[in-house]
């Protein structure tokens, strides 16, 4: 057993941090907060040459091959930044979903581009009935003269407005059992019939999307990988999602609560520093609790995903979306706290951890969706 | 990273588990939630399994063998203890402040004489520890202790009281926290010493809890007189040995503690199944799945941090104040988890063992009461918490706290 961050995990995280500080500062986020598009084609092209696009994807691809944990690094550096703009919706979830679904042709297709920063994709999942609910898909795709139509609207799409390319999980066999059914679609964000709407949502660093689908035709080789079939395949995708906006909370909580601790250190009210005050004291405390044990589920968690059997992988990815969500949100609310007044202002970085963290909350399963899982896997 | 043991390890834990079955003491049952009624037939348990356990070099997995130790690793340790824990916690009740407590501080503090003295006589069973730490005056604040002891030739004569003493009813001996100097700052003039419970002027007093069992003590100290020969470190060491000595075995208690608990929630899964709300097993209902769950995720939480601590211990790491993190992670989840199990119960959570509507012979009405202690036994979470909040994010003392005579 050895629960540790090798050398290169080290690099990786110092660099991220040092790039994202000196790229990704507050002021940047605050001006993409209220950005229509939330990114910077500046910004996509530097962290393109940090490779960071690349990590995950299979050397055959142009890539480097690297695993969870390592990409784990760079998100959470990333979370701790609030970075804004389509990272996560393109070498998360689309990138992963063609890596997982997809056939070589497919694969030989976008992952060189997406390694190299020169496509971005998005997941297109969550339906209006569904709520919480992954499982939940019931957007028809007909097959038609040697192709499918889809029809359909997905909702909470992360940055499909910026998006070149949208896997999209649709029904080729009616019915309610995920495991049977369900295909992915590549659709070009372009086509005739999609419609893109960004949502006025409270985390204006991580745009989400409606997208509505009337009539778009798509041909055969759109299919991602084997039709009907795609819930496994999704399911490991999704469970990689999972993690990484775990990596995200890890890194927003951490910097929550050192900016809480900061300010309790050295704002003086009744002539002491707030934080001799027990009150102030223990909420930093545990904001410091509760951010460490985040990092130790997000590190068997990520660890899982490569290294555990399938059951593992899929419980750890749900125990650590509901710690570390849940911590991540705590901890943005007590720095507020904290902070007092100051942390209830626009111009203070407070709320923008709060409204990722409230994202993140409900991004890819909230914690009720993941509770349940939970007791799925170990109780039936 | 990796968190599957070695092959050689995998090989030490199921050779355990095989041996476990084969020894565990003829009168244990683990479908009931105490095995052994009285006091006496509890600590006599556990001491002839601990010699079972040494004798089958299953003691002291990492202590070196001229202590009576099996000079291996921190890893098989924790491997024998999850066993124990999942298996027979009760059996390790008695030796819990002996290996937890008394054990690191004679063999991190104690001179060659104490070592060999002591040791083999806690790992091989014979001698059961417990701690004389706690006072009516000194209970957060435990630099305030005020029993002191006082140099009289060879001997130091110890006068006072110490509470919350647990196990003192079973103990030969006891680490004991005394003043020697009265003349220096509170926390400088406190020292460390080996006491024989059987001295003269030791008297033990029971002190019935919420449960109605006993497991602490008062324990009244007149003109007992120690040899010399008996003090750990230096005079004046022991606020030091109390606050650092303690803290390598951590990573042991969380882990025992993690496994306890998962343990626990087989144990409350099975529960849900049974128990009935509307006709409906409660394990149906997505209320309590949900807090089900958030148990789940509680015990692993304290888990997987506990083995990042220990994982960081094996390869050399000196634990430090973080190591308060684990015991906020035992103590309120297992409040919380206690909580669930007797909402999933209804009204029939109000019923203790002892009758034939009892729901698994009292198991959580009995865990509901206990956990209340466990927020405020080894350092009260509001303590946890001053020292995460001081001594590892540099927060300010209180101006009620900075430092006195």
């Amino acid at each position: 057993m050895d629960i540790s961050i090798n050398e290169v995990q080290t690099d990786i995280a110092r660099e991220a941090r040092r790039f994202l500080k000196k790229e990704c500062p507050v002021d940047f986020v605050r001006d993409m907060f209220e950005d229509p598009r939330g990114f910077t084609d500046d910004l996509w092209k530097k962290m393109m040459e940090m490779d960071w696009m690349a990590m995950r994807i299979p050397e055959k691809y142009g890539g480097m091959g690297m695993e969870q944990m390592d990409l784990g690094m760079v998100l959470e550096e990333m979370g701790r930044a609030v970075l804004p703009g389509p990272f996560f919706s393109t070498v998360v979830l689309a990138a992963e979903a063609i890596l997982e679904a997809g056939n070589e042709t497919q694969k030989e297709k976008y992952l060189p581009k997406i390694g190299g920063g020169e496509l971005k994709g998005t997941l297109a999942l969550h339906e209006p009935d569904g709520g919480a609910d992954l499982e939940y898909i019931r957007m028809e795709a007909r097959p038609a003269a040697g192709g499918y139509v889809l029809n359909g609207t997905k909702l909470f799409v992360p940055d499909a407005h910026v998006a070149d390319i949208l896997v999209c999980a649709a029904r080729t066999q009616p019915g309610d059992d995920p495991a049977e059914g369900i295909t992915l679609f590549v659709v070009d964000a372009k086509a005739s019939g999609v419609t893109v709407t960004v949502l006025p949502t409270m985390d204006g660093t991580r745009k989400l999307c409606a997208v509505e689908f009337k009539q778009v035709r798509v041909e055969s080789d759109a299919v991602l990988g084997e039709p009907n079939k795609a819930w496994g395949p999704l399911c490991k995708v999704l469970q990689r999602g999972q993690v990484a906006l775990c990596a995200e909370c890890v890194g927003g909580a951490q910097r929550a609560m050192e900016i809480a601790t900061e300010y309790a250190k050295t704002r003086v009210q009744f002539d002491q520093p707030i934080g001799s005050f027990q009150a102030i004291k223990h909420m930093c405390a545990q904001m410091y609790v509760e951010a460490e044990s985040s990092r130790s589920m997000l590190y068997w968690a990520a660890w899982a995903q490569d290294h555990a059997d399938a059951r593992e992988a899929a419980l750890a990815a749900s125990v650590a979306k509901v710690y570390c969500t849940q911590s991540y949100k705590k901890i943005a609310n007590s720095a507020i706290q904290v902070l007092g007044g100051i942390g209830f202002a626009w111009e203070n970085e407070a709320h923008l951890y709060l409204k990722r963290a409230k994202a993140n909350e409900e991004a890819l399963g909230d914690p009720i969706f993941h509770r349940e899982r939970t007791l799925r896997i170990i109780a039936g | 990273m990796d968190y599957r043991l070695t092959p050689e390890q995998e090989a030490f834990r199921k050779g355990f588990v095989s041996w476990l079955e084969k020894n565990l003491p003829e009168d244990f049952d683990p479908s009931r939630r105490r095995s052994y009624e009285t006091e006496d037939q509890y600590s006599r348990a556990y001491r002839a399994f601990q010699r079972r356990l040494s004798e089958g070099g299953y003691a002291a997995m990492h202590y070196p063998k001229q202590y009576g130790g099996q000079g291996k690793t921190l890893m098989e340790e924790i491997i024998v203890m999850q066993t124990l824990a999942s298996t027979c916690m009760e059996l390790r009740g008695p030796g819990v402040i002996t290996h937890g407590m008394a054990v690191p501080t004679i063999y991190t503090c104690g001179n060659e004489e104490q070592k060999t003295k002591y040791l083999p006589k806690i790992f091989d069973g014979t001698h059961i520890w417990c701690q004389g730490f706690s006072e009516p005056e000194a209970g957060s604040d435990v630099a305030n202790v005020a029993t002191t002891a006082v140099r009289d030739g060879d001997h130091y004569v110890v006068n006072g009281q110490k509470v919350w003493t647990s196990y003192a009813h079973m103990a030969d001996f006891c680490i004991l926290l005394v003043r020697t100097d009265t003349t220096v700052a509170k926390h400088k003039g406190l020292s460390y010493l080996l006491l024989d419970m059987n001295s003269p002027g030791v008297e033990v007093r029971p002190l019935r809890q919420m449960t109605g069992e006993a497991e602490f003590n008062e324990v009244f100290f007149s003109d007992v007189r120690v040899p010399v020969e008996n003090l750990v470190g230096n005079e004046g060491d022991g606020w030091r040995i109390a606050i650092t000595t303690l803290m390598f075995e951590r990573v042991v208690g969380d882990a025992t503690m993690a496994s306890a608990y998962q343990k626990n929630l087989e144990t409350m899964i099975a529960m849900a199944k049974q128990v009935k709300r509307s006709g409906k097993p409660v394990i149906e209902n997505p209320v309590f799945r949900q807090k089900l769950a958030q148990s789940y995720v509680d015990v692993m939480a304290l888990k997987y941090h506990g083995l990042r601590n220990l994982s960081h211990q094996l390869r050399g790491g000196i634990p430090g104040p973080e190591g308060s993190i684990g015991k906020l992670l035992w103590s309120e989840p297992n409040q919380r988890i206690c909580e669930a199990a007797l909402r999933m119960q209804g009204p029939s959570s109000q019923i203790m063992s002892g009758c034939p509507w009892s729901i698994q012979d009292g198991h959580w009405q009995f865990g509901f009461l206990r956990s209340k202690g466990n927020t405020i036994e080894a350092g009260s979470s509001e303590i946890q918490r001053n020292i995460i909040g001081e001594r590892v994010l540099g927060l300010p003392k209180d101006a009620s706290r900075i430092d006195r005579k």
